[in-house]
């Protein structure tokens, strides 16, 4: 196919003009007043959006302070409080992270959602199947086959895409309602507990996910994410195959002339990124529902992982920060409609806002930096490069 | 065993009504993405756009009592919501699915916000006047086939007329060579003298249009009230049945057919005593059918080419 789009195309924000290919190892905290740019836009997104939110509040003739005031009630009020809304975080590190990974490889995983359905529902299988296990084993046993199946579910799109060329997106977005039915089939099906719900039966003790504050449902899964945000960082950007994974993202092109095994690394990212949403759907069954409850419709952290990814710039950190101001803002807005009669709902319009700003950061880009030569817009817009005959 | 044929054929006359409403919204919507992508913008907003049109279709319903002032609502609102993701995408070349997501998580916020302003009710709106059914004065008398075909709510047929234009427009006209050629070749089109973004920002808005069209369908045709969420994944299905049809109006028809007919045995697998099939299969068949499509499996489908990537204009 000659086509004279062969730039080097990353999703936007992921591969900025090629800065962020930093080798393993190197400094990486100095910053210019270009990144200061880049690290403003994401703030000023939240703030314009918050300011929109307001409109809103106004717009329905409530009072915009009272109704924030009671968004931050309801997410830091009290010890339960912070708890809930960590437990509300939890996932939204594991989606964002799962997104996020992709993209630095250059993918657009859309199909967090079907990778945490099929997640939750073989971790919560596993975790009331076994008995007599000890939970040092029966606990992480579940996670990792959650997350294992999350992986397997992205790793066909992955395969799909390395193999034949056929875009990801479509076979994400596909396979997040394969998910579903699937999930739904089994669930009325052969994992179904006896009775009248569609549900399986209940986890068994042993494969819980322990409780860590006392009084609290807050649990391990916390640290479980916090160690993934880690554990993303360090394999993105400390190790060869983070290296290369990178290096796929900005140009597949260059990396293959470079040596790099572009298909294997595809593949590789795909699932890793599947496993880290598959991770969020067993930590939701081990942790807080203790069993797979049938789904009628997408529970939308996986969605809410775009959001996530996206607004922290990609970076690990950047989604631990993101993560957390929409696990904050999710949990704050059932006590701002509970409480002060506010419908819920301008959270999901505040967040769809930060992405649309997010996404639309040209525009913020030119208003916050006198222009600079103008090449870069172009060259990081875009998908990811069609594998070219 | 007169009656029991008898049966059957109200089994096939519930079948095929039921396969065209299944596939009436689909069709408008896979229309939408077929001159989105050939123009070589990704619109996966459908799904969200056809969400806040069957909200604004019923608004304006509600309001005025005109169902078909509630359509144009529903059309013309689709349209502006494609206009923010064309500007989004063609004039700030902002990743195009990124900008899809945004929309869909944006309609799903707005219709249940306003549900709750406007109705101050949450999950469905108050019974609105919907659009009437047409009947088609001959075929109507014809047995078994005008119970079938010969009385539907308007938009079944709108869809089916929809096609034959949308195919005549691409395939016949100067118009849709251009669009094929922005979608293929936008360099090459430009160096014709061929405005890119202009042929761009007219498809996405047009995709918006039948979008919103397939809306209405929803909350003024085949309902009479909106309810959340009450597309339920239709976009997506539309955009696979699109890409199943390899990116032309009467390929995304019969994929559209195809799918329909899936969901309709799902609805009357009961009736069908099809109950050996589990109904999840059944809904699932799009979806795998469409990947195996894009395998190549089945007749390989091969997008646009220059679909999802921004245009720069060159100096």
């Amino acid at each position: 196919m000659l086509n004279a789009d062969l730039t080097p195309k990353g999703v936007r924000g992921v591969s900025n003009n090629g800065k962020d290919l930093q080798k393993p190892g190197e400094q990486m905290f100095r910053i210019s007043r270009e990144q200061a740019v880049e690290l403003s836009i994401p703030i000023v997104a939240v703030l314009l959006a918050l300011l929109l939110g307001a409109f809103l509040i106004l717009f329905i003739g409530r009072s915009p302070q009272e109704a924030y005031s009671a968004l931050l009630q309801g997410a830091f009020g009290s010890k339960r409080d912070i708890a809930e809304t960590l437990i509300n975080v939890t996932p939204l590190i594991f989606t964002g992270l799962s997104v996020a990974f992709s993209f630095k490889c250059g993918l657009f995983n859309i199909g967090a959602e079907g990778q945490f359905i099929m997640g939750q529902i073989v971790a919560a299988w596993i975790g009331f199947q076994l008995t007599g296990l000890p939970t040092v084993i029966h606990m992480p046993l579940a996670f990792l086959l959650g997350a294992f199946a999350g992986g397997l579910w992205a790793a066909l799109p992955g395969y799909l895409k390395a193999k034949l060329g056929v875009h990801e997106v479509i076979n994400t977005i596909m396979m997040n309602y394969i998910a579903l039915y699937f999930s739904h089939y089994l669930v009325m099906g052969v994992l179904k507990e006896p009775g009248p719900i569609p549900q399986t039966p209940p986890v068994v003790a042993a494969a819980r996910l322990w409780k860590i504050l006392p009084g609290t449902r807050l649990h391990f899964g916390l640290i479980l994410a916090l160690g993934a945000v880690w554990l993303v960082y360090y394999l993105l950007f400390k190790t060869t195959l983070g290296y290369e994974i990178r290096a796929v993202g900005i140009n597949p092109h260059a990396a293959r002339y470079g040596g790099i095994n572009v298909s294997r690394d595809i593949i590789i990212a795909m699932s890793i990124s599947g496993a880290l949403s598959g991770a969020a759907g067993a930590v939701q069954a081990l942790g807080v529902q203790f069993r797979f409850l049938d789904l009628f419709g997408f529970v939308g952290y996986g969605f809410d992982g775009i959001a996530v990814a996206l607004l922290g710039r990609n970076h690990p950190f950047g989604v631990l920060i993101a993560a957390t101001l929409f696990g904050t803002l999710a949990r704050g807005a059932i006590t701002m409609q509970s409480i002060a009669k506010i419908p819920k709902q301008i959270i999901g319009i505040i967040q769809a806002t930060i992405v649309i700003i997010v996404a639309a950061d040209e525009v913020l880009r030119r208003l916050l930096k006198s222009r600079s030569p103008g090449t870069q817009a172009s060259v990081d817009a875009g998908e990811v490069e069609r594998d070219g005959e | 065993m007169e009656s029991n044929n008898l049966a059957d054929i109200t089994i096939y006359i519930a079948l095929v009504v039921s396969t065209l409403r299944m596939a009436t919204p689909l069709i408008l919507a896979g229309l939408g993405g077929v001159f989105s992508e050939r123009s070589g913008v990704v619109n996966i907003a459908l799904e969200g756009i056809m969400l806040i049109a069957a909200f604004m279709g019923m608004l304006v319903s509600y309001f005025t009592n005109a169902p078909w002032l509630g359509v144009l609502a529903a059309v013309a609102s689709g349209a502006a919501v494609a206009w923010l993701h064309a500007v989004i995408c063609i004039k700030y070349k902002s990743n195009q699915v990124v900008s899809g997501t945004a929309i869909n998580l944006f309609s799903v916020g707005f219709t249940g916000f306003m549900l709750r302003k406007v109705f101050e009710h949450a999950g469905q709106s108050p019974p609105v006047a919907k659009v009437a059914d047409w009947t088609i004065p001959l075929i109507e008398k014809i047995p078994v086939v005008g119970a079938m075909i010969g009385k539907h709510t308007p938009f079944v047929y709108l869809s089916l007329i929809a096609v034959v234009i949308s195919n005549f427009v691409l395939f016949k006209t100067k118009l849709g060579l251009r669009i094929r050629a922005v979608g293929e070749h936008p360099k090459a089109a430009e160096t014709v003298g061929v405005d890119v973004f202009a042929i761009r920002y007219l498809c996405v808005l047009l995709s918006g249009a039948l979008a919103g069209l397939a809306g209405a369908s929803l909350s003024l045709g085949f309902l009479s009230q909106f309810r959340e969420n009450m597309t339920g994944g239709r976009g997506f299905i539309a955009l696979a049945a699109m890409i199943f049809g390899k990116w032309t109006p009467y390929g995304t028809l019969r994929a559209c057919l195809l799918f329909g007919f899936a969901d309709a045995l799902q609805i009357l697998s009961q009736t069908l005593g099809l109950t050996f099939i589990p109904r999840d299969f059944l809904l699932m068949a799009p979806y795998i059918l469409t990947m195996a499509a894009l395998a190549g499996v089945i007749g390989r489908s091969v997008p646009p080419a220059a679909s999802g990537i921004p245009y720069e204009r060159q100096k």
